[in-house]
């Protein structure tokens, strides 16, 4: 089988005819890496991963998952995939179990074969105790830990995440994180993930597309991302009144160097093995450092850099993007 | 790794596993379920024993002694067994049954079916809002047993409640008609079966494109009464306008409502019970039909 788990050419939604959701967005996804969709809300992120897992069809360009078609090999397709979809979509009034077991039975899963997996995957997401209680009783994150479970009893090649720490708090984000890294180490399993959080791009994907208004506007490792932008920047004052300047440029990795209000703001690769360098050069000369920052680029920067606007920006209000999501829901009918 | 990932599942595996959900959600409430037995006992306690309209025709009704005071107890007497007799007939010829309140308890079996199956129509709503229905879209679940599993756990509601209201008729004294058997209350299953498959899969294919709860509501508000009363459920449609009959002889609820009546408390007619099974079973191959054809071009996208 191809390296390529996932491959999208040109593919297009268009809603009601003129609502263009994605816009001829093209891209692979390889065998074991956790691929992310990163982009403001409504940037089409959603209506992407809806077309892969075949629950919307593309007007325009196709697509394949593990070789199969999206539009003419659904069912191979939704066979192969797991889903962990944005919503809580466990059924409130079954348990933990019964809502795992009900997951089974729509792979055609053999009963016994369902609870020893279901006990594998409940095990595995920390909720073996909670088993036999209503899902109305669990948290948040429990929810989010019973999604996951579901998704992955059909032990599916891929799994498909839509937001997967949507409305967590910080602890319970990390906590989801680290499930997640442990599916692609231990399983091997190739993940596919949207986001509107930088920190979660950032810490979890292999690569990341970054998306918006339905384009994707690159791609790439995110570490890759942010060293295109030209590296770090280490910020630093001297006690002596002199222009240091030359000392600085003539340090190694050092890129560009620029005076502003009595300090130096020094753009740099590899910013942590520089910047005791450029001390070391500074201190040789005579001259001693009273202030240092160093700050790595964030997606953030990265966004700012391909776009023009800042991502922290184009998030809009709750209210405005409830009301985004309500208008998209409708104009999919 | 994936071995039950082949596709050698059935075409129809999920279909209980997705009833059962439904159903789950009604047994395991034991409110809910108590409620979907209480409401046809008062229904029947209103319509049935409140319309007494058996009562109006005897003679304890007529001022009989002060219409014409010369009449001797003897001829009172004979009057009372004549209106007694009078009576009779005019039920019988009105209601074909001496007794209104088995006609009416009969009505309530075909109003139960309705009532039921409308709620088919919401649940498919809530999926689409709760995110349930992507959910299972994105599996190898088939969208027709999708909307078969709604049609199948409102369906099964139905024969229960079906059930529930034979059993506390024949309390309140529903009389069974001469030839009543045991085998006749499976009819009664059978023609409930196909009926409600059709209501239901009427309900769903309105509310298949809805994303509000409110669509459904209207739509059920505003034909559920008439649908019930353009019916023989609780008045023989002889007596109603030639417009109105019209209307009731093409809806599937009189030919339901008269096959239960001809198994359960007529004397039964075969060839009027096999043409209701007839136009009911039509009825319900027609709607199932359009029911997997809208959820197939409105389920995927």
């Amino acid at each position: 089988m191809s390296e390529e788990i996932i491959r999208a050419e040109g593919l297009t939604k268009i809603f009601n005819k003129h609502l263009v959701a994605v816009d001829h967005v093209n891209f692979e996804v390889k065998r074991g890496e956790i691929f992310g969709f990163l982009g403001p809300n409504g940037a089409g992120k959603t209506t992407t991963i809806n077309m892969l897992i075949t629950i919307l069809k593309p007007t325009e360009g196709k697509a394949s998952v593990l070789g199969f078609d999206i539009a003419k090999q659904d069912v191979n397709v939704r066979n192969v995939i797991g889903v962990v979809p944005q919503e809580y979509t466990a059924d409130e009034d079954l348990t933990g179990l019964e809502n795992i077991l009900l997951c089974a039975d729509m792979y055609g899963i053999p009963r016994h074969v369902a609870k020893e997996r279901a006990e594998e995957l409940l095990k595995l997401v920390e909720l073996t105790d909670f088993k036999d209680k209503k899902v109305q009783t669990f948290s948040g994150g429990m929810r989010r830990r019973l999604e996951l479970a579901c998704g992955l009893i059909n032990r599916p090649k891929v799994l498909f995440l839509d937001e997967p720490t949507l409305g967590l708090d910080v602890q319970t984000r990390t906590a989801t994180w680290s499930y997640i890294r442990k599916l692609k180490k231990e399983y091997g399993m190739t993940l596919f993930m949207t986001t509107h959080y930088l920190e979660e791009a950032d810490s979890l994907c292999d690569r990341v597309a970054i998306i918006d208004h339905g384009k994707i506007i690159i791609v790439g490792p995110p570490e890759e991302l942010k060293r295109s932008l030209g590296g770090d920047v280490i910020t630093l004052g001297i006690k002596e009144d002199a222009d240091v300047s030359e000392i600085i440029r003539k340090v190694e990795h050092v890129k560009d160097v620029k005076k502003e209000d009595g300090s130096y703001r020094i753009k740099a690769e590899e910013g942590e093995i520089t910047t005791p360098l450029i001390i070391e050069a500074l201190r040789k000369k005579g001259y001693t450092v009273t202030k240092l920052s160093l700050t790595e680029p964030t997606l953030n920067e990265v966004y700012l850099e391909y776009t023009g606007k800042s991502m922290r920006n184009a998030e809009e209000s709750r209210e405005a993007f409830a009301t985004q999501r309500m208008t998209m829901r409708r104009a999919r009918q | 790794m994936s071995e039950t990932n082949g596709n050698s599942k059935s075409k129809l595996h999920g279909l209980w596993a997705l009833t059962n959900r439904e159903l789950k959600k009604w047994y395991k409430a034991p409110v809910i379920f108590l409620l979907s037995i209480i409401q046809p006992i008062l229904w029947m306690g209103l319509l049935g024993k409140a319309m007494n309209i058996g009562a109006i025709f005897t003679v304890t009704s007529f001022p009989l002694p002060q219409l014409n005071p010369q009449l001797t107890p003897q001829q009172l007497q004979q009057l009372g067994v004549y209106f007694n007799g009078l009576q009779s007939s005019i039920m019988q010829g009105a209601f074909n049954t001496t007794d209104y309140f088995s006609f009416m308890a009969v009505g309530m079996i075909a109003f139960t079916a309705l009532f039921t199956t409308m709620f088919s129509g919401m649940s498919v709503v809530w999926d689409r809002r709760l995110g349930f229905l992507n959910k299972v879209l994105s599996t190898p679940v088939s969208r027709a047993v999708i909307i078969f599993s709604k049609v199948l756990s409102a369906t099964l509601r139905s024969m229960f409640q079906a059930g529930i209201i034979i059993v506390i008729a024949v309390a309140f004294g529903l009389q069974f008609g001469a030839n009543f058997t045991l085998l006749n209350i499976l009819g009664v299953f059978g023609i409930m079966f196909l009926v409600c498959v059709g209501l239901s899969s009427i309900f769903i294919a309105i509310t298949i494109r809805s994303t509000r709860i409110e669509t459904p509501m209207a739509v059920v508000n505003l034909i559920n009464l008439p649908l019930m009363f353009a019916s023989n459920a609780f008045f023989p449609t002889k007596f109603m306008p030639d417009w109105l009959q019209t209307i009731a002889k093409f809806n599937p609820l009189t030919y339901t409502t008269d096959a239960v009546r001809q198994l359960l408390i007529f004397n039964t007619d075969w060839a009027q019970l096999v043409w209701d099974f007839t136009y009911v079973g039509i009825f319900a191959v027609i709607a199932a039909a359009i029911g997997i054809v809208l959820s197939w071009r409105f389920l995927s996208k």
